[in-house]
């Protein structure tokens, strides 16, 4: 038996998860989200993550952008050094993609952000 | 006549919703921004998770407030960013504002006013802590300004206090980046963030929570050199015993918001003891009238989807409003709420679709909200649990409980035994 809590909303269900069988006996869930949830981190728990990109972009040194779709937990941190290594030198927009196929997990790196497409000095500027 | 019809200050995520709203109900509208682009907060919130409410999808700060900032675009809405209000003050055919840019100063009138000037982070130096002034303490929010927009990291090793949400946002998205996190400090027996922010972000990544802990002290001269820790008792006095010294860059705080209200203050607008914003009927009309407030500045939310609800009442009623007479009776609330918003009901206006907002003091477990009108039960639920970071939202209609401006109109929560 394990106890979780759903990170699928706000509402934050404790949920207690037990082996049967082969099968697994979620409770504590008030919607399916929290059942598939459960399953998932009992078998291949997966996560979204969030991060930035360098730009060449001297009003917009960074671009924030996220994985399209959640990712095996454990590569984490192999979908960061790949974030990481990426200088953006074209004014891509929002929903635009960053990487394809990351690390061929199948999802993209997307960016989160019109920053570049507005035409502004924003940060560096204002901040001086 | 009036420059404009509705003045919204403040063009983050309620001020965003509450523009377009009044649009879509035909007022003239001008957004005042002091930042150089729309979107405030949600510009650096670029973790994932909002808008599941409102859009059914899991969004990052960007991508949710932009939707709104497209939507604008497309409307006759003025904007005016990089522009401070610098006073406001009531005329006969409404309010005048008066603006400074960086084409001077100018003032500009309107029928009603929009407050959404969301709220501030509480810095190091209200919550007590001893010591030197070296470079190195942030709070949560200029932490991740740093990273997320500027690109540069803050700290390499550091220490949080507070376990407010964007605390633990930051613990994660600093460790993401290679930073080492040793700890979250919390001086309460519970959290203050999401019980999913503690599991996603400090869980997932073996950040350890210290809870009833807290800053004593911090060393360094130039730079942070290390903090004190200490545990603390029932009165949240520090166990000198408990002492503990860690090396670390940086001391990041995320001990609470407070909604930014002193222009309104300046107009003469109550403010709730509890919420830290204004007094308010269920239009959002605070007790001047024709003077609306929304989002962080009303009360401290934690989802945004809640703040462009709030903004979208506020706009709404912002450009419908004439000074028609009022009837207002106060909503009170027994000691088992931290707070509910809004606090008084005008039995003149519709509220067959009032929304309320509360938050429990304590975590409690099965519980019973009862509304009472002069005594007598009219209506009740029953909840699972009460946490006070997570914050519940009902809509009621208010018309059918027989209230007058004699009632007695209370709210009370009783833990089921």
């Amino acid at each position: 038996m394990k106890q979780l809590v759903c990170i699928g909303c706000p509402r934050g269900c404790r949920l207690t998860v037990e082996e049967k069988d082969g099968e697994y006996i979620v409770t504590g869930n008030t919607c399916p989200r929290g059942k598939a949830f459960a399953i998932s981190e009992m078998t291949a728990p997966k996560r979204t993550i969030c991060s930035t990109v360098k730009t060449v972009f001297a009003g917009c040194p960074v671009l924030p952008v996220r994985v399209s779709d959640d990712i095996p937990k454990e590569k984490i941190f192999d979908v960061m050094r790949e974030i990481n290594a990426v200088t953006l030198r074209e004014r891509i927009g929002r929903g635009d993609v960053v990487i394809e196929n990351v690390l061929g997990l199948g999802v993209d790196v997307i960016s989160t952000s019109d920053l570049l497409k507005q035409n502004i000095n924003a940060v560096s500027e204002g901040a001086k | 006549m009036t420059d404009v019809d509705v003045i919204v200050i403040g063009g983050g995520p309620a001020g965003l919703a509450a523009a377009a709203e009044a649009d879509e109900n035909g007022a003239r509208v001008l957004i005042v921004e002091r930042e150089e682009r729309l979107g405030g907060m949600l510009k650096q919130c670029i973790h994932d998770g909002f808008g599941l409410r409102r859009f059914g999808e899991r969004l990052a700060g960007p991508e949710y407030v932009e939707r709104f900032m497209d939507k604008i675009a497309q409307t006759d809405i003025q904007v005016q960013c990089q522009t401070f209000v610098t006073r406001a003050e009531k005329t006969d055919e409404g309010f005048a504002v008066t603006l400074v840019s960086r084409d001077g100063l100018k003032t500009v009138t309107g029928k009603s006013l929009v407050l959404a000037t969301g709220c501030r982070e509480r810095s190091a130096k209200q919550v007590f802590i001893h010591g030197t002034r070296p470079a190195g303490v942030f709070t949560a929010g200029t932490a991740q300004h740093f990273t997320n927009r500027l690109g540069v990291m803050p700290t390499k090793k550091c220490v949080i206090l507070g376990s407010g949400d964007i605390g633990l946002i930051m613990a994660r998205r600093l460790t993401l980046e290679g930073a080492q996190v040793l700890g979250v400090y919390e001086i309460n027996p519970t959290p203050s963030g999401l019980t999913r922010n503690i599991h996603q972000c400090l869980t997932d990544y073996d950040i350890p929570l210290h809870l009833s802990h807290t800053v004593t002290r911090v060393f360094g001269n130039d730079r942070l050199e290390a903090v004190e820790v200490c545990a603390v008792d029932e009165s949240y006095k520090p166990i000198p015993e408990t002492a503990e010294r860690i090396e670390c860059d940086a001391l990041i705080v995320s001990v609470g918001l407070i909604p930014e209200n002193e222009l309104a203050q300046s107009l003469g607008v109550e403010l709730d003891r509890h919420t830290g914003g204004p007094v308010c009927d269920a239009q959002l009309m605070t007790k001047v009238p024709g003077i609306f407030s929304c989002g962080n500045a009303l009360h401290v939310n934690d989802l945004v989807d809640f703040v462009s609800e709030s903004g979208e009442e506020a706009g709404r009623n912002a450009a419908a409003y004439c000074a028609a007479e009022q009837n207002r009776v106060d909503i009170n609330i027994g000691d088992e709420f931290l707070y509910l918003v809004p606090q008084q009901l005008d039995l003149n206006a519709d509220n067959s679709k009032a929304v309320f907002y509360f938050r429990s003091k304590k975590v409690v477990d099965k519980s019973t909200l009862r509304l009472k009108v002069s005594g007598e039960e009219v209506w009740k639920k029953t909840y699972p649990f009460l946490r006070p970071p997570e914050m519940q939202q009902l809509t009621l209609d208010m018309t059918k409980f027989g209230i007058d401006e004699n009632s007695d109109v209370r709210f009370e929560i009783e833990v089921v035994k």
